[in-house]
């Protein structure tokens, strides 16, 4: 049994690290390599997966509940709130007429049923949440207009599909079949009145706010404090888990649900962590799913019919795409979107898998017609990424209209030139100081009583680990201007530099340094404007020593100056040397070697008098001679040349 | 009358002549001794603390060593900083107007070579005018200078006899003593202090 997870789970692994890439490679996008893959080792390919592609489908459609979880993150409720009319109004209008439409035509050319058809119509309505929105995400395109509306329309259908299931049993025109596929049973709640249901189900949702309002904050801050990292990505999916839970057992979509959460837990200040947690597995999750949708495409099916497949993948992109793109021109999209917003929706969804498997129990549809369903579906939905890389690469420059860049303006939020990773007893100087000169900064830290002390003072902070480059991103680095890294530990100042010179090299980076070795190694890394956090008051003290023993203040200040400079020249050299010799600065020993050094070289430094402007010594030396000659006398001196130099 | 003296001495712990002279300054009541490199080593001058201070005193001296015919950087940083519009100039500037105002000064060459054909090319008179103009700016009676000349090549006796000189002048204008008309008759305040204890 063991022997056998491991099996499957090298081979689709493996397809995935090998397709994904090439798929990559040739510009096709992860989306179509995964599935690819997925054709590749399904039972019609290599067959190294058989029928149990159908399972590991429902197992990995989690994904798709993450990924509404992390797309909820990015929503603040106020964008959600600017969405409703598209989310309404396109989202209600293209399931509704596509739905009309294709249940028309099924009628025009099938002898099913008007119900059968409905719910086919119903059914195909639907799109892929999971391809599209990975797909945009992928070519960044999320946030422009066509995406927006896009993920609108999305929405609306997670939402619609609950009263499609409800509806769903009222059409039922064939026998009831009782197949046990172990993921629809009968719910507890269906046995209760519909009022109760909707009052349980409203308050399952309201239970998700609230909670994700008033107990999540303050459960996640007692789990940051134990500073287990792994705890946190333990609570993460266990939110998202038991949400989805929760909205099983009340008959709602999970990913509903979960979408929900990620929405309430959007102004938190752990939706970063949140993010970066979720996120690999999400990413996992769904890849996973995407195999096993190429996995289950039904080539034998394909191959008996290819024609009317053939039909039903064109027919039902076509009249997807028609709708689609009626719908975005009478909500006044510009071209250029509506293309991209027709193209991306053009295809059946996962929800149709479900719709059918449901249909089938429920006696709305037989397997003559599922069937050939599914394929198209699935089928269609491989087809996407494809269909919209051809909408980018050829209708969209010939018919399509550039947007302009400065659209998106007000979707981002308020934007700091300064990222502080680090808001300890060093950052938060940092911080105060340039507050007080009216620069505001954006904060990132692991210690969550700092977050939370930044937050009630009002300031844009963020709670995680700074050398995650997604993280550095969500805090604006992208346009950010200036890093300054003041975390505690050494290695991790060195990781977020690293990070950040790979992902965002246009970023000036300043840092805290804690010892010769990290001074050296943050050297190495490139940074020229590093700060030792004990050289200023060490130094400061050393002042005071010395004009407590009767140096004059203005002196010391400049033996101050003059010594960090030698020290800080001092330092490089050692560290460039470093490199000749191999070794350095490594280990007790080392050190005090280094400091010997060190300490010769500054009491030769200290011959170097740097004051030897205001020495008159030299001065007198030739002057004196030359004024006694000359001016010496009671009288006033009738020497009337000026001085040439030479006597 | 209550003296304020703004010494400025970027080198002091290298000075000779200035030890002397301002040795036991800060000892007497009426005479604030100043020290400003030793206030502000970092430059940053506390505008309030000093314009209180002038506040409280009825003559101001500059001391300073001649340094490229001027005064050490510090104390223009304090004229630039401290003497701001609408406090100690303009039509509503009034807070120094009234107050007397002279340089005490130590410089290198023998008075002979101070003049307009000699080494110096010039007259520490001269030299100042751009102290004395903002004295006047700011509505003060602009007294002659006190100078120590010779500094590099002067022997102790005569430093000694210039310090008896500018306590002299110190406790005149500290007990009220000082006659201003008499003393502007002169080329400088050595002179007049001179005159004056014959």
């Amino acid at each position: 049994m063991e022997g056998d997870f491991f099996y499957q789970a090298f081979i689709y692994l493996g397809a995935a690290v090998v397709a994904v890439p090439l798929a990559k490679k040739l510009g096709l996008g992860s989306v179509l390599g995964y599935l690819i893959a997925g054709v590749l080792i399904g039972p019609f390919v290599l067959g190294f997966v058989g029928e149990e592609g159908q399972d590991i489908m429902h197992f990995a459609e989690f994904g798709v509940v993450m990924m509404l979880f992390l797309v909820g993150l990015e929503l603040q409720p106020s964008l959600l709130w600017k969405l409703r009319k598209s989310i309404l109004g396109l989202g209600g209008m293209q399931v509704g007429i596509t739905a009309i439409i294709i249940s028309a035509v099924a009628l025009m050319f099938t002898d099913l049923a008007w119900q059968t058809a409905l719910a086919v119509g119903l059914t195909l309505a639907l799109s892929s949440t999971a391809i599209v929105i990975q797909t945009l995400n992928e070519k960044g395109l999320m946030k422009t207009e066509g995406g927006q509306n896009a993920f609108s329309v999305l929405l609306f259908q997670d939402i619609a599909v609950i009263p499609i299931l409800a509806f769903f049993p009222m059409l039922a025109v064939f026998e009831l079949q009782h197949i046990d596929s172990g993921h629809h049973e009968e719910l507890w709640l269906n046995s209760l009145p519909i009022i109760w249901r909707t009052l349980v189900m409203l308050g399952g949702i309201a239970s998700i706010i609230f909670g994700g309002k008033y107990l999540i904050g303050p459960a996640f801050r007692l789990i940051a404090q134990t500073r287990l990292r792994e705890l946190f990505t333990v609570a993460a999916l266990l939110l998202v888990i038991g949400i989805t839970l929760l909205m099983t057992q009340m008959g709602l979509s999970p990913a509903l649900g979960t979408f929900l959460a990620g929405v309430v837990l959007a102004q938190s200040e752990y939706r970063h962590q949140l993010e970066t947690d979720i996120e690999p597995f999400k990413g996992l999750l769904l890849g996973l799913f995407f195999i096993a949708v190429g996995a289950s495409i039904d080539f034998k099916l394909i191959g008996s019919s290819p024609a009317t497949i053939a039909m039903l993948v064109f027919g039902l992109i076509l009249i997807k795409l028609i709708v689609l793109f009626v719908i975005g021109k009478v909500f006044g999209m510009r071209m250029d979107n509506n293309m991209l917003f027709s193209f991306g929706l053009a295809q059946g969804g996962e929800f149709a898998f479900v719709l059918v498997s449901f249909g089938l129990q429920n006696g709305v549809m037989d397997a003559a017609t599922a069937d050939p369903l599914i394929a198209a579906v699935a089928i269609s939905m491989a087809l996407t990424p494809l269909l919209m890389m051809v909408n980018e690469k050829f209708i969209q420059p010939n018919f399509g209209t550039k947007e302009e860049d400065d659209r998106e303006a007000d979707v981002v939020d308020v934007q700091n030139n300064i990222i502080i990773a680090g808001f300890g007893r060093y950052g938060s100087m940092i911080g105060r100081f340039l507050q007080a000169n009216g620069q505001q900064a954006t904060y990132l830290d692991i210690d969550p009583n700092n977050v939370d002390l930044l937050r009630k003072l009002g300031f844009k902070v963020f709670y995680g680990d700074a050398s995650r480059h997604d993280l550095l991103h969500a805090a604006g680095a992208e346009d950010a201007k200036l890093l300054i890294v003041t975390v505690d530990v050494p290695e991790k100042a060195i990781e977020i530099v690293k990070t950040a010179k790979e992902h965002f090299p246009h970023l000036k980076i300043i840092s805290r340094a804690r010892s010769w070795s990290n001074y050296s190694d943050l050297i190495d890394a490139g940074i020229t404007n590093i700060y030792r956090e004990y050289l200023e008051s060490s130094l400061r003290m050393a002042a005071d020593a010395l004009a407590c023993s009767g140096f004059r203040a203005y002196q010391v200040e400049r033996a101050v100056k003059k010594f960090k400079r030698h020290d800080e020249r001092l330092l490089r050299e050692l560290s460039s040397q470093k490199h000749e010799d191999g070794s350095f600065l490594r280990g007790g020993k080392r050190n005090i070697e280094e400091l010997e050094r060190m300490m010769l070289e500054d009491m030769e430094n200290d011959a170097k008098d740097k004051d030897l402007g205001w020495d008159v010594g030299s001065v007198k030396e030739e002057y004196a001679k030359f004024f006694k000659a000359h001016f010496d006398t009671d009288t006033p001196s009738n020497f009337s040349k000026r001085y040439k130099g030479d006597e | 009358m209550k003296v304020l003296i703004l010494f400025a001495h970027p080198a002091f712990h290298k000075s000779n002549v200035n030890k002397v002279m301002v040795d036991g300054l800060s000892a007497t009541d009426s005479v604030t001794f100043h020290d400003l490199y030793q206030a502000y080593p970092d430059f940053d001058i506390d505008i309030e603390r000093e314009q209180e201070l002038l506040s409280q005193h009825d003559c101001v001296i500059f001391h300073y060593p001649f340094f490229w015919y001027s005064n050490p950087a510090l104390l223009k940083e304090w004229q630039d900083l401290v003497l701001t519009h609408g406090w100690a100039f303009g039509s509503k500037g009034n807070m120094l107007k009234g107050k007397l105002f002279f340089t005490a000064i130590t410089a290198g060459g023998p008075k002979a070579s101070y003049t307009n054909d000699s080494f110096n090319g010039y007259t520490i008179q001269q030299l100042i005018a751009p102290l004395l103009q903002s004295a006047m700016l700011c509505k003060m009676i602009t007294l002659p200078p006190f100078i120590v000349y010779g500094t590099h090549a002067i022997e102790l006796p005569e430093v000694m006899k210039q310090k008896r000189i500018y306590s002299e002048l110190l406790r005149q204008l500290a007990e009220d003593e000082f006659e201003v008309e008499a003393a502007l008759e002169y080329e400088d305040l050595n002179d007049y202090i001179t005159h004056k204890m014959k």
